[in-house]
């Protein structure tokens, strides 16, 4: 028997998401630029300008803002309830569109003064108004959605984040906390990595890898068991790091956060062995790929507190840390699922009115999948080389491959910029 | 894959139609998806009622496979008004898909 109707929400306007998309590309290729330039930052330690300017080039113009998109976008679809405002949206957008440049040159030109403070005001006015938003559209969501629940602690864990990097920029030049800066920067990195990223990629990933696999699989109950310990180990670390615990009280956040890693990996490979289309496309492969990525860095942290408790931490493990972190599995991540994303708001956008009316070309026929391939070549040889020449501190492997790392951003913005710029009438590109 | 509906000629009709509404990212058309539950026409009223699933709630391509079920069956049944409701009781599953389209599914 057929039972109760559904209303379908509306996905939001592409006028809406898609700039954040392109200002998330182009600062990947700002990115790798300046990771070509300053190739001799990253055989020294890692609370220096360049890499801080790097860091937050990455971490909040390439994968913030592409988050940011892609969760404005799948709000409808994710909560079942409609984005609330539109305008708060392009507001948010502006608000970091503005800011985050601000924040990159006061670290690279290390002017900790109003360049980087005008920055984390706007950067954070972005993210409150984003979580209002978001808040306001999931209060009018009709029931309970763990996936919805994933992005909204995120954004959450994202405010405190930027709110204590703000306070942290405050505290270079006038001491406002009890400690340095230094002190507390990877307090800041950690609620940003774990809490914004982590906890909102597996959110939004534990939907779409089965949905675009058209998985048989799904278990709720593990998800809660990842969102568990994801938060266990977050509040664990704030304690331990805000207490000046011992060191080896972090095995604590960390072993809590290889149990939800470890059940992510489980959870992709059921969705996985339980698709019913058995083809994998170029945009999931590199997706699942990025699944696996998770563990390097997961690696390098359980190598940490083992060295932190015998007092040394070699720099370059947190440096390789952080690399295989921004340049790894959130880069891999974001490539994925940009090819699996974007498409699909294109052709919406055009042929929407033409669905059932004759043919229409198919999304991923909008993009080039040889670009598409060599950029992922470009890729995965400039991360195994950058993380390769910083274990083995060697300037010209970190040189070759950040040149390598610039040309997949390249090809990357040459297939995203060709999809943002589609015209019905050209059809499929010409490569 | 059953069907049900109120005129099994009128609805034949429908299915070879419907069989152009392609679910863009899977590639394979909503009837051997098995998308479609129901297909009632009124002749009195000239309507036709479409009761449709999706092979998942948060499909974001949603509304564009709905929209293009209601323009297929309008361009087909020019005189008669469409109606879609979907509905998710009893959900889609792997069972619904046809031979052809589980062949298709299946192809590395």
């Amino acid at each position: 028997m057929i039972t109760g109707i559904h209303t379908i929400h509306k996905p939001t306007s592409s006028k809406v998401v898609l700039p954040f998309y392109a200002y998330a590309a182009l600062s990947l290729l700002v990115s790798t630029l300046l990771l070509c330039n300053s190739p001799e930052a990253f055989t020294g330690h890692h609370f220096n300008p360049r890499t801080l300017a790097i860091t937050h080039a990455m971490a909040l113009g390439w994968g913030t803002m592409m988050i940011l998109g892609a969760s404005h976008q799948l709000v409808p679809v994710l909560t079942e309830s409609p984005l609330y405002s539109h305008k708060l949206a392009v507001v948010s957008f502006y608000l970091a569109a503005i800011g985050i440049p601000l924040i990159v040159y006061g670290f690279f030109a290390f002017e900790l003064g109003w360049p980087a403070l005008a920055g984390g005001i706007l950067v954070n006015a972005s993210i409150a108004v984003y979580v209002f938003n978001l808040v306001s559209g999931i209060n009018g969501s009709k029931k309970e959605n763990i996936h919805a629940i994933f992005m909204l602690t995120a954004a959450l864990w994202l405010f405190a984040t930027t709110i204590i990097g703000l306070l942290l920029v405050i505290n270079f030049t006038s001491p406002i906390l009890p400690k340095d800066s230094l002190h507390y920067l990877s307090l800041h990195a950690h609620l940003g990595i774990v809490g914004w990223f982590l906890l909102l990629v597996i959110g939004v990933a534990s939907r779409l890898l089965p949905m675009f696999l058209i998985s048989k699989y799904s278990n709720n109950r593990l998800l809660w068991i990842i969102f568990g310990a994801i938060n266990i180990a977050l509040i664990s670390f704030v304690f331990v790091h805000l207490n000046n615990f011992s060191n080896v009280y972090f095995f604590i956040p960390g072993i809590a956060l290889a149990l939800s890693l470890a059940s992510f990996a489980y959870y992709c490979r059921m969705a996985f062995i339980h698709r019913i289309r058995k083809a994998v496309d170029e945009p999931m492969k590199i997706s699942l790929l990025s699944v696996l990525m998770m563990l390097l860095p997961v690696l390098f942290l359980l190598c940490l507190p083992f060295l932190l408790v015998t007092g040394e931490a070699p720099n370059r493990i947190i440096m390789a840390y952080g690399v295989s972190i921004f340049f790894g599995w959130l880069t891999a991540i974001i490539f994925g699922m940009t090819f699996k994303t974007v498409p699909f708001i294109v052709w919406n956008k055009f042929y929407h009115s033409r669905s059932g009316m004759g043919k229409t070309p198919n999304p991923k026929d909008l993009f080039s999948v040889p670009v598409f391939n060599g950029m992922g070549i470009f890729y995965l040889f400039g991360f195994v080389g950058f993380i390769t020449g910083i274990l083995f501190i060697n300037t010209i492997l970190i040189r070759i491959s950040a040149i390598s790392l610039l040309l997949a951003a390249v090809l990357y913005n040459w297939n995203v910029f060709h999809l943002l710029f589609h015209n019905p009438n050209r059809g499929k590109p010409a490569i | 894959m059953n069907i049900i509906s109120n005129n099994h000629m009128k609805a034949t009709i429908a299915l070879a139609a419907l069989e152009a509404v392609i679910d863009p990212e899977i590639g394979l058309n909503v009837v051997d998806l098995g998308l479609i539950y129901q297909i009632d026409f009124s002749e009195e009223d000239k309507e036709i009622f479409v009761s449709m699933t999706l092979t998942t709630q948060f499909c974001p391509m949603g509304e564009s496979i709905t929209d293009g079920v209601k323009q297929c069956l309008e361009t087909t049944f020019g005189d008669m008004q469409v109606k879609v409701n979907l509905v998710f009781d009893p959900p889609w599953n792997y069972e619904r898909i046809s031979d052809s389209g589980k062949a298709f599914l299946n192809r590395p």
